[in-house]
């Protein structure tokens, strides 16, 4: 205790000069630390005899960011059904943390995709507003309908300034892949460019989408990458892009980064233009380390790594803004054709759900959970039908249960 | 009656007419069945054979052009293939008006014979001109970019059974070079999707789907977040896809494709896109079966040109030192080969080509051998005359 305290005044006095860049490595001894604002904790857990000293690195938010809501020790958290697969897969991750008992209480919201008013996903976005934190399935957008019904899911993301998309691919022992040992984080700008949603059609038969690259958000996606960088310890950053095409609006990317890039001296900073860069990934993925770029080829990049490591029901992504996180699968897909038919694999959204427990701090829930899960994944090799087994999901869920205990 | 059928019968008919079928006049069973083939099809062949030479723009590029072409040009000797090459340089020069422009022999020479084959083009940086690639592609209006990507047996990735085509909308679409400066650190860039151009890579797709006997063909796209410009391409392939009944046409997001991509290639066959996608997806593609190096491509343009190309780049580090590979310009004009309906010649060369790649002996330096470019090309030409 008196250690504790100790280091709370020490990092009351060095926080104002250092402003939230200092990292401590404290142990919690299953004591609540109330944190400051502005300082960062982190916790490493270390796996030894189960997995053979695999080193989990929780999750944490970045700083000058609020602490989540806690009302009388148990958190609120919006929860959004969505489509497909959505219902299913969050049902089971409400199981898993009634299970082990997690101070976790989950608003439910429905969104209705199919309606054209807007008024379920602002209900939504209220919902996320006063909440904080949310945990969501992805919500489908019929593109035959008019254009002025915008994907809700990029209505929630503009809405709430959800700016980067972090996605960290890595490797499971247990799942075949052709490449091993693959370990990506992908920081994806959320907010602009081509998913701008700004087309019109000037002149019958000719379409035009704009695609804006705005120097703000290009300096914070590229602070947030690098910021996150020093953080895991990763030594390099590499933007991909298209400039030698589009030279004013990713050249203006790259000039951000590049500006960033000069403030951490510690880290290595090279480009890629993105046909280049899918060809490297699908032959020498391991010459990356951290990538940062801007909307669409985020979603291709992150898309091709989800594929590398083992598939869409294997990678968790979470969608940070200043004041609001976001956690869901890292591809976002609704899964349609396997909704209902217990056989959706629920790693990914259990893994959302870990990344969102080390989000509100609450970290030796995140790493019992993800143990289990990993446990389940490596060892007893319980596998659904998109990684090449069996199992259904229930049993899968089942089993993490059970190593939860 | 059947395609057979009608070639039998008309072999028959030939030689009750005393046309020699084995003599001096050889009239070869493929020549009746192109014609029969031809009359039976509704939309005219996209070469119509002639039994004489077929003359060829060449233009051998810059870096190891030169010596690739040379590598291709002893190989259709010792194939016999009936072409005869023209060789044009190609460089950015300004015409009147200040606006650039490619030699005029070289558009002359094009336009004439309508078949090109390109080596790879340097464009110097701050050159104040735009690509050469950029220029060719105007001048011709290429609006096509093809290209098949099949895993070569004898150079291993973790990729096998790759056999996939990409058709690639080559004129608009992101690629379209308007941007603007909106206010100080706001830049716009505008994609531009039209009927007409969806309309003819549309159709395009379908027709080589048809002509090579490909089962389906899949539009990438992504409507749920472009609605109209997506909508736009999307609707005009579906109008293509009506007319084309007996080839099977889906669609997918392009995220959904980029994943299922790197995890089962095999589950794709043509696949057609606008600009951005295309560019993106093609070198995925090439990446699966082991890089530019060996990937062949076709740029199909209006008035019947047609230019193909090796997609790497100069490579200057090794020009002039007899150590390219020139797999890549082979297949690309092995695909020209199919073009122009010369199939025989073309599955001779490319059974050399993958033959000497699977046996390993003689293999250029990128293939993981380390021989010469002149070896591997004679190795190759050794067994094309074999294969006679």
């Amino acid at each position: 205790m008196a250690a504790h305290s100790a280091v709370l005044s020490m990092s009351k006095i060095i926080n104002p000069f250092w402003g939230g860049r200092l990292g401590n490595t404290v142990k919690v001894f299953g004591t609540t630390l109330t944190s400051h604002r502005n300082k960062t904790l982190r916790s490493v857990s270390e796996l030894d005899c189960l997995c053979g000293s695999m080193q989990l690195i929780t999750y944490e938010m970045p700083p000058l960011q609020p602490p989540p809501a806690k009302y009388g020790g148990r958190h609120t958290v919006t929860l959004i059904p969505g489509d497909g697969i959505g219902p299913e897969l969050l049902n089971h991750v409400k199981e898993v943390f009634r299970f082990s008992c997690v101070p976790v209480d989950f608003e439910v919201v429905h969104v209705n995709s199919a309606l054209e008013s807007e008024d379920d996903i602002n209900n939504a976005i209220t919902a996320i507003r006063r909440n904080g934190v949310a945990l969501k399935g992805n919500i489908e957008t019929n593109h035959t309908m008019a254009p002025s019904v915008k994907s809700r899911n990029n209505l929630l993301r503009t809405s709430l300034d959800l700016y980067a998309n972090v996605m960290h691919c890595q490797s499971l022992p247990g799942v075949q892949t052709r490449h091993k040992n693959i370990d990506i984080m992908i920081i994806r700008e959320n907010t602009e460019g081509e998913y701008s949603s700004l087309e019109h059609e000037s002149v019958s038969g000719v379409v035009e989408c704009l695609k804006i690259i705005t120097r703000n958000n290009s300096l914070r996606i590229a602070d947030y990458a690098f910021r996150l960088a020093r953080e895991k310890g990763r030594s390099r950053v590499t933007a991909v892009h298209k400039a030698n095409i589009m030279k004013l609006g990713d050249g203006l990317f790259l000039q951000c980064c590049r500006e960033v890039a000069s403030g951490y001296p510690d880290i290595t900073f090279d480009s890629m233009i993105v046909d280049n860069t899918t060809m490297q990934l699908v032959s020498k993925p391991h010459q990356f380390d951290v990538m940062v770029m801007p909307n669409l080829y985020g979603n291709v990049v992150s898309n091709v790594c989800a594929g590398l490591v083992g598939g869409p029901g294997l990678v968790p992504g979470a969608n940070f803004g200043r004041d609001y996180a976001v956690f869901e699968t890292a591809t976002r897909n609704t899964g349609k054709s396997i909704a209902g038919r217990n056989i959706a694999n629920p790693t990914a959204m259990l893994l959302a759900g870990c990344m969102m427990l080390d989000h509100l701090k609450l970290y030796e829930y995140a790493s019992m959970i993800r143990n289990a899960i990993l446990t389940t994944m490596n060892e007893t090799r319980l596998h659904t039908a998109d990684i090449g087994g069996q199992g259904t999901t229930s049993e899968v869920v089942q089993s993490i249960m059970r190593n939860i205990q | 009656m059947a395609g057979k059928a009608w070639r039998s019968s008309i072999l028959n008919l030939l030689r009750q007419w005393g046309l020699s079928l084995n003599g001096k006049d050889k009239i070869k069973a493929q020549e009746v069945s192109r014609v029969v083939g031809a009359l039976m099809k509704d939309t005219p062949q996209p070469r119509t054979f002639t039994r004489g030479i077929q003359t060829v723009t060449l233009i051998p590029g810059d870096g190891i052009g030169p010596e690739i072409s040379t590598a291709v040009m002893e190989i259709f000797d010792a194939a016999k293939a009936p072409i005869q090459w023209e060789e044009r340089n190609v460089t950015a020069i300004q015409g009147p008006g200040g606006k650039w422009m490619i030699p005029p022999d070289a558009k002359e020479s094009m336009d004439r014979n309508k078949i090109g084959l390109k080596g790879p083009l340097k464009t110097p940086i701050a050159a104040g001109h735009p690509s050469m690639n950029l220029l060719l592609r105007k001048t011709f209006d290429l609006y096509a970019n093809v290209r098949p990507c099949v895993s070569i047996e004898g150079y291993k990735t973790p990729y096998t059974d790759v056999n996939l085509v990409t058709i690639r909308e080559n004129t608009e679409g992101e690629y379209s070079g308007i941007e603007h400066l909106i206010v100080d650190g706001v830049v716009q860039s505008i994609k531009l999707i039209t009927e007409q151009a969806s309309q003819r890579i549309a159709e395009y797709a379908f027709e080589y789907a048809r002509n090579n006997q490909r089962a389906s063909v899949t539009a990438v796209h992504k409507a749920n977040i472009m609605r109209m410009s997506d909508g736009l391409f999307l609707r005009k392939c579906r109008e293509a896809a009506e007319n084309h009944k007996d080839v099977k046409f889906t669609e997918m997001y392009l995220d959904t494709v980029c994943l299922n991509m790197v995890q089962d290639p095999t589950q794709f066959d043509v696949l057609v896109m606008p600009n951005l996608y295309g560019d993106i997806l093609s070198d995925l593609c090439a990446g699966l079966i082991g890089g530019l190096g060996v990937t062949p491509s076709g740029n199909i343009g209006a008035n019947g040109v047609a230019i193909f190309e090796s997609v790497h780049g100069t490579a200057p580090d090794i020009a002039g030192k007899d150590m390219a590979n020139p797999t890549a310009l082979l297949l690309s004009a092995v695909m020209m080969l199919r073009h122009m309906g010369l199939h025989g010649h073309a599955k001779k060369i490319e059974t050399a080509c993958f033959d000497i790649i699977r046996d390993k002996k003689v293999l250029t330096k990128d293939l993981g051998g380390n021989s010469k470019c002149s070896e591997f090309t004679g190795a190759i030409c050794q067994r094309v005359r074999d294969l006679d």
